[in-house]
């Protein structure tokens, strides 16, 4: 038999500490941005996610910029959150995901339409993304839709959720994310990385529920541009957490963007130190052109 | 109860335009409770549309009552004599008696006054919270006495999500998060075991997305024998 798995999966399985970065698709009816950052990406990391209408503002759909990515030789990550679409759309989506070849799926809830650009939309949220994971996994491993009608095929579809450690309450957070794992989720890609204390605090919880050993956790990390995103992300950003000594960091640096990605790479050096920890997660919307250096930098641009 | 609001001045003088002899009706109950659409809010707003009435010169006549509860046929049939020669009926109940009053006044146009927002409570003095979603299958036992579908902004059922902070709601630090309140419910019923378990899908055929719904109550329904 034919190995399915994607190369995320592969790279997981095979026990290597795996990098993945995100492409934010643009504003846009022309693919041209997507495919000249898959281009400059390509080897950089094991699979790109392309975001899913990110912040809820209308841009190139997911599903259309996975394709491009693959079309330049790039694997995707889909994300697909609950807030555009009902379990109809969902399951039909995730048929053509993977009848196009993605193998890469990423659950999540998705941003409230209230930040985006379209405010007055009805979000859907008919299901949340733990039930999400349940029905996509009834999907690949049972070969039937929810409700149990039978597929003549499964989609063979590698399944990842998100979890921020940093939200509140804390507790509860190894505990939402061990649903997810029960769920279905295979892999999980965490809220940026800024306050490694707390995210200490949070993989321990992991471990002693052995979540780090069903599921590849793979921690989330921003490269900073500016003192001034550092605090908009401190002040601004629900579920964000920003140690007021990288705001300081940052304000005091003779090159923000130099100290940015310093900042960045001593984290991502203390991610590989943690304990069930199997992969970075860059975040560098707006920026991806940088992902190459962060990689390299990090001695990690050896890709398996 | 029913949580509504009063429209807007503006806006209501733009429904009502052109309309000569007008009915100001409210209603007793939920509406008079959230003080939108009760005897005192009936009679201030009658004297604000008379007033931007005789501002423009205008040759309007303007009405009020308040019925007891304006989502009952029975009350509603009571001001019959009140509705002979008016051209419009403002209602000042949720939109359920706006609807009843349509429908016993047939040849008269009602217009609604208030907005309604939905199924709530007052919280405090002059906050009412929204409370019930009205999913029909409710769920309050596996969440602390706490509505996931009205209360939390994505009614998320294994919440919370990734933008709970210190207790708010990320989308708008003026509103509780609902899983914050859930977690420390539960906790406090000494049940936190509930938060590990995943609640499946729901079947929102039960809410509004199956229907309008109907509801039958066979011992309340009247033969025929006894309707004749
Ligand atoms: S679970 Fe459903 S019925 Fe129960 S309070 Fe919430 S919306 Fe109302
Ligand atoms: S912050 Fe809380 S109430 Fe708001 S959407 Fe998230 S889980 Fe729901």
């Amino acid at each position: 038999m034919t190995d399915c798995r994607s190369n995320l999966q592969r790279v997981l399985d095979s026990g290597n500490f795996a990098v993945t970065a995100e492409i934010g698709p643009p504003k846009s009816a022309s693919g041209e941005a997507v495919q000249r950052r898959a281009r400059l990406l390509k080897g950089h990391a094991d699979a790109f996610n392309l975001t899913d209408n990110q912040t809820a503002t209308v841009r190139l759909s997911s599903m259309a910029s996975a394709v491009l990515c693959m079309q330049e030789g790039v694997e995707p990550v889909l994300q697909m959150t609950c807030r555009d679409r009902n379990r109809i759309a969902l399951q039909s989506d995730l048929l053509g995901a993977a009848s196009l070849g993605i193998r890469n799926i990423l659950c999540l809830s998705g941003d409230h339409p209230r930040f985006g650009n379209q405010k007055g939309a009805k979000g859907v949220y008919d299901l949340d993304p733990v039930q999400e994971l349940m029905v996509f996994r009834m999907m690949r491993d049972e070969g039937k839709v929810w409700g149990g009608d039978t597929l003549e095929q499964a989609p063979q579809v590698f399944l990842g959720a998100v979890a921020n450690p940093f939200a509140d309450p804390l507790d509860l957070r190894a505990v939402r994310l061990a649903k997810k794992v029960d769920a279905g989720a295979e892999f999980v890609q965490t809220q940026a990385v800024f306050d490694l204390d707390r995210f200490e605090r949070f993989m321990k919880q992991v471990r002693e529920r052995h979540l780090d050993e069903r599921a590849h956790i793979l921690a989330g990390v921003i490269p900073l541009r500016s003192a001034g995103a550092a605090r908009y992300m401190r002040d601004r950003v629900p579920g964000m957490s920003v140690p007021d000594e990288v705001v300081d960091r940052m304000s005091k640096a003779a090159d923000q963007r130099d100290e940015g990605i310093e900042i960045c790479l001593e984290t991502i050096e203390r991610l590989r130190s943690i304990e069930g920890v199997h992969g970075i997660h860059i975040m560098a919307i707006g920026w991806e052109d940088i992902v190459p250096e962060i990689v390299d930098r990090s001695g990690l641009s050896q890709r398996p | 109860m029913i949580i509504a609001e009063r429209k807007g001045l503006d806006r209501i003088i733009e429904m009502l335009d052109g309309r000569r002899s007008i009915l100001v009706a409210g209603c007793r109950s939920c509406v008079s409770v959230c003080q939108a659409g009760g005897e005192r809010e009936v009679v201030a707003l009658a004297e604000a549309l008379r007033l931007h009435a005789a501002s423009k010169g205008m040759d309007r006549s303007i009405d009020t009552v308040t019925i007891e509860r304006q989502c009952e046929k029975e009350w509603v049939m009571e001001i019959a004599p009140l509705i002979e020669g008016k051209d419009a009926i403002l209602s000042m109940a949720c939109g359920v008696g706006a609807q009843i009053m349509q429908q016993a006044f047939t040849d008269v146009q009602v217009f609604p006054g208030l907005n309604t927002e939905g199924m709530g409570a007052p919280e405090v003095q002059g906050v009412y919270e929204e409370r019930c979603g009205g999913c029909g299958d409710c769920v309050l036992h596996l969440t602390g006495g706490i509505c996931p579908v009205a209360r939390c902004s994505k009614s998320l059922l294994n919440g919370p999500c990734g933008g709970s902070q210190d207790g708010r709601c990320e989308i708008d630090p003026e509103k509780p998060c609902a899983w914050d309140m859930i977690y420390r419910s539960l906790v406090r019923l000494g049940r936190p075991d509930l938060l590990e378990i995943n609640i499946p899908p729901k079947d929102w055929s039960h809410s509004h997305h199956g229907g309008p719904r109907r509801v039958v109550r066979k011992r309340a329904v009247l033969s025929e024998e006894e309707v004749a």
